[in-house]
């Protein structure tokens, strides 16, 4: 049984309804990237899946052995946290909360917890530094060391590059990449950037307002919506991080002097 | 100026000093906890206008001659529970449902009062007095200082993750809206004691400042929150001391070392942040 299995499923935000009959599954050891326009309920769908809504019409089930406090998730940024006065130790140990039964303080085996995803994201050595004063990338950083704290199964991303440059967003990847390949941790990503998500996903899971698509990376860019969707979204800046498709670029290009 | 020696009598000091100089340690160390969280949640409105509840409450008390501490606690307690519900779910909007909420509280607490004619007693409650407490509020609020600084202790780690990030923790399954109600309560109680010493109107002061003096000097929660308790404390006995030196209001000469504290730390934070940027040049 998947991890996560949604059937027929209804999104709807406040009083409108974006999304009906979205059926999707996600198995251990998926990579999914979850991509679409603005307002297509991206959000939404990530609400549902971390527990914080419940879905509308349709049945929306965990399977496989995974509980709901299981999931770790890497949010958006909000405005409090970029002032907010906390070391890097501080934060990442605060994903080590959902251990069941209460306990008072961390125990032990949660500080050895946090000390080894820290090791693993390569930030001990920020470990007493103040979260604010830290670049975008390093809060990332932090932010994915307090989710992998949270879990050993599945990981939810809401778009973890808003706002880093390039490289930064590139190495993020490889990080990603790595606590996938080397881990064996479940991937849900929403992201913008469709180019990178054919990329680096295994499958992808793309919501529209009129149509919605769900499959592998190939068959999704050679889809309808996969097309339309990636020649679209073509723009210098993503040639920067996704050298894998120089064609369409030049395609794009092309298309933009002829006109 | 008075002569201190002069009026420090033992009697006066055993009998009056003492029982204020523990109830106010008590009460500071409570509302500098508690004011970290409401400063970084950005609601320390809900500490104002729960202090505008409790007044009210107070006035209603008095004037019906119930026992003011006894039915204000719990009734202030609910009172931030419903602030809470209408700053979470409210067409209004946060701030503007607990104004409302909050000054129709205190209206009706007016009222009360002046139709009683009282309006002398609860004046006390406008602007504290907190050597002028009795035997029995000191105790009162000494035992509810302790449990809220019990319960703040050992919620310490929710609270700091409720703090710093409520989707998440809700995501990985903590009860949010549990540890949300806890901090409104435990601010309740709080206002409600301060009240009794600070009085309504500088409540919130006495729960901000020392908060935001402690954001400027550190840069970890742990350090904030400590550094926010030794603030409060040492600025309630230098007010205390000040007050006694040159006969002056307690409750506003406390919440002035407070602003003094403050600017101070201002003052620091400028200075060695423009250090900061010069060694990195």
């Amino acid at each position: 049984m998947a991890y996560i299995t949604c059937r027929d499923i209804t999104l709807r935000y406040e009083s409108l309804v974006v999304q009906e009959h979205l059926s999707f599954s996600v198995e251990k050891g998926d990579y999914l990237c979850i991509v679409g326009e603005n307002g297509s309920g991206k959000s939404t769908l990530m609400k549902c899946l971390l527990g914080l809504k419940t879905v509308d019409a349709g049945t929306l089930t965990l399977g496989d052995g995974l509980k709901r406090n299981e999931i770790g998730y890497l949010p958006q940024q909000s405005q409090i946290q970029r002032s907010f006065p906390a070391s890097v130790r501080e934060v990442v140990l605060s994903g080590c909360l959902n251990g069941g039964f209460f306990h008072p303080f961390y125990t032990k085996a949660d500080k050895a917890r946090a000390a080894e995803q820290m090791e693993c994201l390569n930030i001990t050595a920020l470990a007493d530094r103040c979260y604010r004063e830290l670049s975008g990338g390093q809060q990332q950083r932090v932010l994915l060391a307090r989710a992998l704290c949270a879990t050993k199964k599945l990981l939810l991303l809401d778009e973890p590059l808003t706002g880093l440059d390039p490289l930064v967003a590139t190495e993020l990847y490889a990080i990603l990449r790595h606590i996938h390949e080397e881990h064996g941790i479940t991937i849900i990503m929403v992201t913008h950037d469709v180019e990178c998500a054919v990329r680096h996903a295994k499958s992808i899971l793309h919501i529209g307002k009129q149509e919605s698509f769900f499959g592998s990376c190939a068959e999704y860019e050679n889809s309808a919506v996969g097309k339309r969707f990636l020649g679209e979204n073509i723009t210098p800046e993503h040639c920067s991080n996704c050298e894998r498709h120089p064609h369409k670029h030049a395609h794009a290009h092309g298309k933009e002097a002829a006109e | 100026m008075n002569d201190l020696s002069a009026i420090l009598t033992p009697e006066y000091v055993s009998v009056i000093l003492l029982p204020a100089l523990i109830a106010g340690i008590a009460v500071s160390l409570c509302s500098s906890l508690l004011g970290v969280s409401l400063v970084l949640k950005r609601c320390s409105m809900i500490g104002d206008g729960l202090s505008h509840v409790g007044y009210g409450t107070l006035c209603i008390a008095i004037a019906m001659g119930w026992a003011p501490m006894k039915v204000t606690v719990p009734v202030v307690i609910a009172a931030a529970y419903i602030l809470l519900r209408l700053s979470e779910s409210s067409r209004l909007g946060g701030d503007t449902a607990i104004a409302l909420f909050s000054t129709s509280a205190l209206a009706l607490g007016i009222f009360a009062s002046s139709k009683a004619n009282l309006t002398t007693d609860v004046s006390h409650y406008m602007f504290g007095s907190i050597l002028a407490m009795t035997r029995s509020d000191v105790i009162f609020s000494v035992i509810l200082s302790v449990c809220v600084l019990l319960v703040y202790l050992l919620f310490y780690d929710k609270i700091f993750a409720v703090t710093f990030d409520e989707n998440f923790a809700r995501a990985t399954g903590l009860n949010v809206r549990f540890y949300n109600l806890l901090i409104a309560v435990l601010t309740a109680v709080t206002v409600v004691l301060g009240m009794m010493m600070m009085g309504a109107l500088l409540i919130s002061s006495l729960m901000i400042f020392p908060a935001v003096t402690a954001m400027r000097l550190c840069k970890r929660f742990r350090a904030v929150v400590l550094t926010a308790v030794a603030v409060s404390v040492s600025c309630f006995l230098l007010g205390l001391l000040f007050s006694l030196w040159f006969d002056t209001a307690v409750g506003a000469s406390v919440i002035l070392v407070n602003l003094a504290f403050f600017l101070l730390s201002s003052l620091v934070s400028c200075i060695f942040r423009r250090k900061g940027d010069r060694s990195a040049k």
